[in-house]
Formats: structure tokens, sequence, C-alpha cells
């Protein structure tokens, strides 16, 4: 263990040196807080990007630990990608105070902001946190709305262009053939989804609203009883009451929600308990935005035919 | 304009519909021009939605030697660069917000979009709103303590200034915490503590009120103000954020009940190797109530002598505290942490007397790869601290008729927790202290050899409240062994600042 750690050490302390390693290369170091925005990053950077993520595809993007080599990696961006939405605020704000690079404060065109500009869903009205955890600036899980993707991707690569303008005609055109492919994507995915206009899924957090709103499809109850409150078993009792009255049998958990509590759910209404990941990388073979929605798309539909 | 070219899909699209039923042929160019219509809807949709959708490559047009289906293409091709045309405008205004046109296309892209507000231009930021004030994140912390031990007096048992220091109830620490940015250049942070005493008098003390600069070159950054000391790890942390309901013992001996903290400057550097590295030093006063090691008036309690009184004469009668941190992820699960710190400053048993204070920290952390809300987690933190005290020949505060003699007072102590954060909101905690001091030529509580063990549990309903029970085992040399349980309860309103790893 220790000669593994001196010998990480020692090679770390070789890449540290001015002109080698992969830090001195001329691409553009683009760091992303989760790796659905990370994906998206290299789709659009393409090779003259090197993407990082600080989230894991299977960690809940609230509560990622302010590590210190986080610290570094964003002290190196040129471009740092933030959902925003205060999705971070548990961890982000420590981590740029230590990172001190100028170059992805706030306002600098090297920050990019997902949620500037998307129309967000479950804005509240009043701030009170005795309704839970709730967002002041709204719902931030906005990337499963193939749309609010392609406002996303237009600001990324206006603003790679604006930090590398000698790459920005790449970044322009990267752009144009994302966006044909997910116009051409979208209709596909509706289209496969058509068939179960207004059916009724259940969720575990409130974190599957844009798809649900995108794609016709009625979130009828959530396992928690409010965002970031653990179900409590009245709760519970209420959404079974919920699902059998709406006839609802579909549960969605990501990976790091509690999947026992939607199976005891499941068990008492016939319901499926469907593992949809929203990071890309989360499940297998979803580690594109297109295959992540493929699979996602793919899987809710099967199971809605399947429960019909 | 978006009307018009709705109007222009739907006529397209209602004759491609019959064209197709009536010839029945040439499948492939339909479908390619099927497909080039959906793409041309999608983008109009983008329009409507106050997006900005981007050019997109037309739909190919290769002759296929169907006249109808040629001329199609013309026009689909056209309607391609009528979009783009009306691209900037759609950018730049809004227009054809309130068109609900009913889309009649087989693949119905973005079909349902429903009226949208005014969309911002993805490079302009939105307007911000924001809880509390527009300038200013505003905290505020309030600890409850309640609980019983078998010392009576609970204060010599419990030195921390934010410990449980009665039986039954105390309210030992109530901040209000103020952050934000000063200007593109600072950052601005204050700590108001607030808190009853053993006699129910509020206390006010201003813990910290500090800037930060944010755009400093070279991987610097300095702090500047009144602030908790980076001197190892849980030094510079508010008791809010302990794991225990106590102070250790060691950083309470070594740094008195409220941790090191004075007026002064930090600088900091991150060192530009590939892993984390920062090194930090700390110039700071070295008097105060809260330099409890160096010349502070409540030092009789270290030296035994009657405190001497000195102002700044020199730079060596300020306080340096330098720092150095460094860490690495052994597994994408698990983070090591160590740090080394010193501080060296004058103390006041004699005017030209000084202090050392060299100490070492390790944290480690493991957490699961799908932890829900951060759960589960281990994590281990231990400190240790070796302080060299060189009293001067000084009055006794015992006795004004006698002189203790110059000597070398050594203290040493450690302290080691372990947190296992079980499932969500729940942590099981257990910490093993221990602390002693050579023996000198007077008598102090604060030197004795003295273990304490303290297993605890704490529950956070959210991440806004917490729920803590804990018990403490405590012998000390001399004195004997004590036993308390202390109940802790903490709320926190608004917008407080985000914890450092």
């Amino acid at each position: 263990m220790t000669i593994i750690l001196l010998a990480r050490m020692a090679a770390a302390a070789l890449f540290a040196l001015p002109g080698i390693g992969s830090w001195s290369s001329k691409k553009l170091t683009v760091v992303a807080t989760t790796p659905d925005l990370a994906s998206l990053a290299k789709v659009i950077g393409g090779d003259a990007v090197e993407v990082k993520a600080l989230a894991k595809p299977t960690e809940d993007p609230h509560y990622v630990d302010a590590k210190p080599s986080h610290i570094v990696t964003l002290n190196r961006a040129d471009v740092l990608i933030e959902g925003g939405a205060e999705l971070e605020l548990g961890w982000l704000p420590p981590l740029l105070e230590s990172a001190r690079n100028a170059k992805i404060a706030a306002g600098a065109p090297g920050r990019i902001v997902a949620s500037q500009g998307i129309r967000m869903l479950e804005v509240p009205t009043t701030f009170d946190r005795s309704k839970g955890d709730v967002h002041p600036f709204g719902n931030p899980h906005f990337l499963l709305d193939p749309l609010n993707v392609k406002l996303i991707v237009a600001q990324m690569a206006e603003r790679f262009g604006l930090v590398d303008p000698k790459t920005a005609d790449l970044f322009k055109t990267n752009l144009r053939t994302f966006d044909a492919a997910l116009d051409l994507k979208l209709a596909a995915w509706q289209k496969q989804l058509a068939p179960y206009r207004g059916a009724k899924i259940v969720t575990y957090h409130q974190d599957f609203v844009y798809l649900a709103k995108r794609f016709n499809l009625d979130v009828v109850a959530t396992l928690e009883p409010k965002p970031g409150i653990s179900p409590s078993p009245a709760h519970l009792a209420k959404v079974i009451a919920t699902m059998k009255a709406a006839n609802a049998r579909v549960i969605l958990v990501q990976p790091y929600q509690n999947r026992r509590t939607a199976e005891t759910v499941a068990r008492q209404t016939d319901a499926v308990v469907l593992d949809i990941g929203q990071q890309p990388g989360a499940l297998k073979n979803t580690d594109t935005y297109f295959a992540l929605m493929d699979y996602m798309v793919g899987t809710l539909a099967t199971a809605l035919r399947e429960q019909k | 304009m978006h009307f018009r070219a709705r109007t222009a899909i739907l006529a397209a699209a209602c004759w491609l519909g019959v064209g197709t039923r009536a010839w029945g042929q040439t499948p492939a160019s339909l479908d390619s021009l099927r497909r080039g219509l959906g793409a041309v809807s999608a983008r109009i949709d983008s329009l409507e939605a106050g997006l900005c959708p981007v050019e997109s490559a037309t739909v190919a047009s290769k002759p296929s030697g169907n006249a109808r289906a040629d001329s199609l293409a013309a026009a689909l091709d056209r309607l391609n660069r009528r979009v783009e045309a009306m691209r900037p405008v759609g950018c730049t205004g809004r227009a054809g917000a309130e068109s609900t046109a009913p889309d009649t296309t087989e693949a119905q892209p973005a079909a349902q979009v429903p009226p949208q507000p005014p969309e911002q231009q993805p490079s302009v930021p939105a307007p911000a709103t924001r809880t509390g004030g527009a300038y200013m994140n505003l905290g505020f912390v309030g600890l409850t303590d309640f609980g019983w031990s078998t010392e009576s007096d609970v204060g010599s048992l419990q030195l921390g200034d934010h410990d449980p220091r009665v039986r039954g109830f105390t309210i030992p620490n109530v901040e209000l915490a103020l952050d934000g940015a000063v200007d593109p250049y600072f950052k601005g942070f204050s700590n108001i503590v607030y808190k009853l005493d053993e006699n129910g008098e509020t206390g006010v003390e201003l813990e910290e009120a500090y800037f930060l600069t944010t755009s400093l070159p070279a991987n610097l950054q300095i702090k500047a103000g009144q602030f908790f000391t980076e001197f190892g790890r849980q030094n510079p942390q508010h008791p809010h954020s302990w794991a225990f309901v106590d102070q250790p013992l060691v950083l309470n001996r070594m740094f008195g009940p409220d941790g090191l903290r004075s007026q002064g400057v930090r600088v900091s550097w991150l060192v530009p190797t590939s892993w984390y590295t920062e090194a930090l030093i700390s110039v700071l006063n070295s008097a105060g109530g809260t330099t409890f090691s160096f010349r502070s008036d409540e030092s009789s309690d270290i030296h035994g002598g009657a405190p001497a009184e000195s102002g700044v004469r020199t730079v060596q009668d300020l306080l340096f505290v330098p720092r150095i941190a460094t860490s690495i992820d052994l597994t994408d699960t698990q983070v090591l942490l160590v740090g080394a710190s010193a501080a060296f400053g004058p103390n006041n048993s004699g005017p030209d007397a000084n202090t050392q204070i060299y100490g070492a920290d390790v944290y480690w952390k493991w957490k699961s790869s799908t932890a829900r809300q951060g759960f589960p987690f281990v994590s281990s933190q231990t400190e240790v601290l070796y302080r060299r005290y060189d009293a001067a020949a000084r009055v006794a505060v015992d006795d004004p008729v006698v002189t203790l003699p110059p000597e070398a007072l050594s203290d040493r102590g450690i302290y080691s927790q372990v947190l296992w954060g079980l499932k969500p909101r729940w942590i099981a905690g257990l910490r093993g202290e221990f602390a002693s001091g050579d023996s000198a030529a007077f008598g102090s509580p604060l030197r004795g050899d003295r273990f304490r063990l303290a297993p605890n549990v704490t529950w956070y309903p959210t991440e806004f409240s917490k729920l803590r029970l804990q018990y403490n085992y405590d012998h000390r040399q001399g004195i004997g062994s004590d036993h308390s349980v202390w109940f802790q309860f903490e709320f926190v309103l608004g917008a407080h600042a985000s914890h450092k790893f």
C-alpha cells in the first residue's frame, strides 16, 4: 500500500513539472460538475477539449464531497460547467473558494451555468423549508428534457468559442451536428412514448418532472413526502393508495436512491421498479446522452407496454 | 412569421400524406422528406419555445426522378433556409409564443411545447432572485445542550467555551453568519456568536470577521481580519460542524476554551502539484483572550505565574502559524488528507519567553460510490499536538512571595475519532483522547494526565437540524472518574455557508 502511494506521489510529482503531463496540453480543460453535463461538453468540444466530471455517475449530485482533489481540478480548469439553480450549493462554493481560478469565476466566459435560460419547473412562490429542501430557483433536474439540452449545448459552443476562439468553428460544427441528431432523436423518442400519453408513473424524488412534461407522462406521486425528506410509512401508505386509484404501476429509482423502499411499494401495487440513472455511465451502456435517453425511453416504453 | 412557416409545413405534410396514399411509391425519398419535415418542425418548435436552434444540415435532396418529390424537396430546402433566416430574429427578440398550432406530422418532435414566457439568451445571465439578502448570505445556527454529569462543577470538566457548562440546559453557541462577495476582488465573512453563560447572562463575541481575496495571481490567496487560525483540522471549524458535543481536550489545553484565533493575515499558496497541496502561513497578534499559549491574560493556567505585560516591539512579538496540508484520492471512494502545523510566538511568563506548538493531523474518509444523501460513509480523524512552553522566572499567582524558576513546560495530547454514517441521516461516533504534561514547579489542572472516551449518536432529521446524544467517560489523574451524558439539539436557518472537506 505504502509503496503504491509513494509511487503515485512520485508519478504525480513528475507530472507536476512544467511542460510534462496532460495539464500542459493545448486542449481546453473543461470541468463539469456532473457527468451529464460532461458528456454534452465532450460532444461539443470533441477532440479539442479535455473533459472531467466532479461527481460520479452513481452519486447524488446534491451530496458530493468537496474533496481536495477537486480543488486541484478546478484550479486548472479553463471552463467550468455547473448545473446551477443551487444543485451544487452544498459543495461547489467551498471548492471554488479554494481553487482561486479567475477563469471560472462567476461572470467569466469560462463559467457556464446550465440552468441559465432554462424555463425552470416547480419554482416555489414562497421560501419555506417546512416544505422540504425545495430549491428556490426551481427543480434542477432539467437535462431530461432534450429541448433544454439544446439550449445548454448552444451555450457551451458559444462559450467554448469565446474561451478558445481558434477552435470556435469546430465547436459550431459539432453543435450543428449534435443539434440535428437531437432533433431526429427527439422525434423518435416522442414516437416511442406516444402510445403512453398520460401514463401514470411514480418516482422516488422529484427528479423526473422535466422528462414527464416533455413526454406527456404523469408523475402521480413521489416516495419522498417532501424533497429530501426520507419516506415515512404513513406517506408510503398514501402513495400506495394513490397508485392503486390511478393504476400507476411503474416506479423510477436512481442508483443512489433506496430501491428497497420502492420494491416494498411495488409489491403492494403490482408495480415494476425501473432502475434509471439520470447520469450517463450510472448504468451499463449509457455513456452518452443519446445512449442514456435511448435506454431511459426504451425502458419506460417497455415497462408501460407491459403494465398497460 | 412562425405562423407562416408552420402553415407551409402543414401544407407540405398534407401534400406528402396525400401523395403517399396516391402513389405508394418511392418510399425512400418520401421517408427522407418526412424526416426533413420532422426536423424543420422541431426547429420551429424550438424557436417557438424561445430557444435558439442552430442551423441544421439540410436534408439531402438528391433528385429522385419523381417531379413531385423533387419539388417537395426543394420546398423543404426553402423552408430550411427561411428557418435559418428567422434564427437571429428568434434569438434576439420574442415571436410566436402564443402559437399553439397542432402538429400533424407523423413524427411530432416537441409538438407539445406549451407557450413559454420569454427566455434568456444563453450567454446572458438570468436575473437572480435569492432567499435572504440580495448581496449577502445570511445564516443563523442555534445550539442547545441538555444533560447531567457526576461532576457537580461541570465547568471544571467541560472546559470549552461552547461545551455544556452546567447540569441541565445550556445554550453555548448561537451563530449569526454573514458572507458574500464584496466585489470582484474580495469575499467577506463574519461570524457573530451569542451565548448564555451559567448565570443566564448573554455574551456576544465577534468570533470571525475577515475578507478573502479571490483573484490574486500565482495561486495565492490572502485572508485578513479576525479568524480561526488554520492550525490542524478542528481548530478552524465552528462548533456547529463538530462531530462531538465538546472541544477535544488537547485543543483546549493548547488553544484555550475558544480555540486559537486572533487578528492578522493569512497567506495561502496552492502548490502547483498535480495532487492537492496547500501551504499557509498566518501572522497574528499574539495577545488577547484567544491566544491561550501565547500572550493571553488567561495563560496563568499554563505557567502558574502572573502574566507579564508586553506590547509589540519587534516582529518577534507576533505569532507565526505555518501549515502544510496535502491530500490524495486513495481510490475512487477513499480520500486521505494529512497536515502538519506549527505555531511560534511569545508568551507572557516573561518579557522574552516563547512558545512552540507542533501538530499533525490525518483525516481519512470512505464514502460509498452509490451514496444516498452522502451515506453510508466511514471517516477517521486524528490530531496529535506537542507544546514546548519556555516559562521565564515569574511570580506565582497563588503566592506572590514565591518566584517560580525558569523552566521548559512540555505538554502533549492526542484525540482520535471515528464516524460511521450508518444510513441516511444517522451517524455513530467514537472519540478517544489523552492529554498530559510533564511535571513543573507548580500544579495546574490543565497539565495533569487526563483520558476521555466518548461514544455518540447523531441524527439529522434534515441537513438543517440535528439531534445528538453523547456519553463521556472521563478520568482525571488525582481526581478520579466521571460520567456525563449530553443531549444536543441544533437548528440552522437561512443559507449557512457550506463546509469544507
